[in-house]
């Protein structure tokens, strides 16, 4: 198992530095020359050659290049460029609100999307089962915007039940007050397509033999659901939410925008909007970090679900 | 000994019906899949004609009055009209400065240029099909002309994505080795950055340089270059799974080069993959156009999408001008709901094994 984790990690050094190759081929070389876009219209040779010096852009690509490997490993990506707070700074105020938003969203999506897509399951081939498939393929159609717009003016402006939008300090209150109505949001929005992903799971498992053979033994067909096929479907359905596990963290980047919740996702548009690349640059490398790491997590996590798994 | 080997009458040979025969036969069957055919392709006609100029032409004339009402509302009061119209009509006399303007003995001469240009007044409707917008434009000719990019992007993006995926897959998949390995690098960096952030790390170069040109089409560029990984991911897999294939060993035999064993012969017996990618990502593209463009970035001012439609639509359902959000929102649900099935019906009827 260690030489398993051990190899893997090592397999990660290549895609790692790939990917702060294509940040840094994006952003510095594509990029072109943030110094015409920081100066703006008021702007002389002399004060571009300043910012450009600032910056560290009239140094050849080598060692730009150098200079971003180095930020990437201490943590350092300097400050943004247009508000000029410490880019590691703003990373760390902001991830909290999208974790507050994110992590009920993951919980409760998760938990009523399996729930729902064993009952479907169950009564597959029935009226029921077709109508909530069709259900479900429309409600996966309708974007995602108008969910939005249309829960916002419903709850928060006719209804009254949640503020419209806004944040505060305290975590107790954002959790309680400012939050329910966006994790509302995106559990309804997220439980469509999980439900039909996880019902075709379940179909999956219902034909293998194992489950004949318990039916053949005489388990009941509720036990049968409950004990083997749930435990079973439970493989796929941890891939599932591991792949989309690294997304949470800019995953609700349009609640924040229209709740106005000072998260990560916001900052990411904010910062596209204002072309300051550092917090780009330093979101995006951290991530795909992550995503690897969460990745080898869950490789290992089948160990413990799925005991057939060997390492090689 | 000597008996006579009598062949048996040649039976006349059977036409056997291609993979694309069968497959149309199949979705024929399909009542589903037929009428979302139908749709997708009614879609398709209406952004065609919208985009060669047959049908709505003139969608941003201010034909109607502000926030116009839909025909079936035309009674209704609109409050934000009447406003307009006061505002306008109440405006106070001009004041008399001749004696202290010193263009003053030109006014005669004004007045006299003024009369000869010929001003017509045009009516402003009171209501509209589909009702209006705050400058009184025609929501349903919006929403059709809307189609034009929102469809143009989805489809475009998905026609290059599948392109780039195919050629990468097949290239991996066909030689196999270092390629192989090279791009698997490739694709291993696309996925291990969360999908919405490259997308936008992406749009925050194009925003701020231009490098992926103008308009929709860096939007267009934007979804190809980051959308190309899942079906890379499957053509590869169906390459590997072809090349070592007897007919494919046949062709090299017969001395058919590696260039026509890819594209000759593999290419045609994988491209039912492509072609339900190619329906299945036109989907996710148009609906990543809407919250792109809603968010700003790509369709320029001048130019109307289902995204911009919304973005308008957020602040009108406050006064209670649904019909901008319900027509954008459901022209929009119902091609992608068609689109969705189609896609279902297509996967089913080019391999019907996977049933």
């Amino acid at each position: 198992m260690t030489a398993y984790v051990m190899r893997r990690l090592w397999q990660m050094i290549p895609t790692i530095f790939g990917v702060i190759l294509l940040i840094f081929i994006l952003f510095n070389w594509v990029g072109g020359d943030p110094a015409q876009v920081l100066a703006g219209k008021i702007s002389n040779k002399e004060q571009i050659e300043n910012i450009r010096r600032q910056l560290g852009v009239d140094q050849s690509y080598w060692v730009q290049l150098w200079v971003f490997v180095k930020q990437v490993f201490t943590f350092d990506f300097g400050r943004s460029w247009s508000t000029n707070e410490e880019v590691s700074r703003i990373l760390i105020t902001r991830v909290g609100p999208t974790l507050t938003i994110m992590i009920p969203v993951v919980f409760l999506e998760t938990s009523l999307a399996v729930a729902f897509a064993i009952m479907v399951a169950y009564v597959r081939g029935t009226l029921t089962d077709r109508t909530i498939m069709i259900v479900c393929t429309v409600a996966m159609s309708i974007s995602f915007l108008v969910y939005i717009i249309v829960f916002q003016w419903l709850f928060g402006f006719i209804l009254g039940w949640f503020p419209v939008q806004g944040w505060s300090e305290s975590f107790w209150k954002n959790l309680t007050n400012y939050a329910p109505l966006p994790i509302m949001l995106a559990v309804f929005v997220g439980l469509a397509p999980q439900l039909r992903l996880y019902r075709s799971f379940f179909l999956d498992e219902i034909n293998q033999d194992y489950v004949r053979t318990a039916r053949a033994k005489g388990v009941s067909e509720k036990k049968v659901m409950m004990k083997h096929v749930l435990r079973n479907a439970m493989i796929p359905i941890l891939t599932n939410i591991g792949i989309s596990l690294p997304g949470i963290f800019v995953g609700s980047f349009l609640l924040e925008v229209f709740f106005s919740i000072p998260g990560l996702g916001r900052e990411i548009i904010t910062a596209v909007n204002r072309s300051d690349f550092p917090v780009i640059k330093a979101v995006t490398g951290y991530l795909a970090v992550i995503t690897m790491i969460v990745n080898l997590l869950v490789d290992v996590m089948y160990k413990f679900v799925d005991p057939r798994v060997s390492f090689k | 000994m000597s008996a006579v080997l009598t062949n048996p009458p040649p039976v006349p040979a059977q036409e056997s019906p291609g993979l694309w025969t069968l497959a149309w036969r199949r979705l024929k069957q399909d009542p589903v899949g037929m009428v979302s055919l139908a749709i997708v392709a009614f879609f398709l006609l209406m952004m065609a004609a919208a985009a060669t100029g047959l049908i709505a032409k003139d969608w941003s004339k201010e034909k109607g009055v502000s926030y116009a009402n839909p025909s079936f509302l035309a009674g209704a009061e609109n409050l934000e009209a009447k406003a307009m119209a006061a505002r306008e009509t109440s405006k106070a006399p001009p004041v008399d400065l001749s004696d202290i303007d010193p263009l003053a003995p030109r006014y005669k001469e004004w007045e006299e240029r003024a009369a000869k240009i010929a001003v017509t007044e045009v009516k402003r409707a009171e209501s509209l099909p589909f009702g209006g917008d705050k400058w009184g434009r025609d929501v349903l000719q919006k929403v059709v002309k809307g189609s034009e990019v929102s469809i143009f992007v989805g489809l475009a993006g998905a026609l290059i994505a599948t392109f780039i995926g195919t050629l990468l897959g097949a290239m991996a998949g066909y030689w196999g080795g270092r390629v192989n390995d090279l791009l698997e690098w490739f694709y291993n960096i696309f996925t291990s950055i969360p999908y919405i952030l490259l997308i936008l790390s992406f749009a925050a170069v194009a925003q701020a340089t231009g490098s992926f040109g103008k308009g929709i089409f860096s939007i267009i560029l934007i979804l190809s270059l980051t959308g190309w990984t899942g079906i890379y991911r499957l053509i590869r897999a169906e390459y590997l799974k072809h090349a070592s294939r007897e007919y494919v060993k046949a062709a090299q035999a017969i001395g058919a080069s590696n260039m026509q064993r890819m594209f000759v012969h593999i290419l045609p017996n994988v491209s039912h993959v492509s072609l339900v990618q190619l329906s299945q990502h036109t989907v996710q593209f148009i609906k990543a156009e809407v919250i792109l463009s809603f968010l700003g970035f790509g369709v320029p001012v001048d130019q109307v999408s289902w995204g911009t439609m919304l973005a308008e639509a957020q602040n009108e359902l406050v006064i209670g001008k649904w019909w901008q959000l319900a027509a954008a929102g459901a022209s929009m649900a119902i091609l992608v709901t068609a689109f969705s099935l189609l896609t279902d019906s297509l996967r089913d009827a080019l391999d019907p094994k996977l049933k």
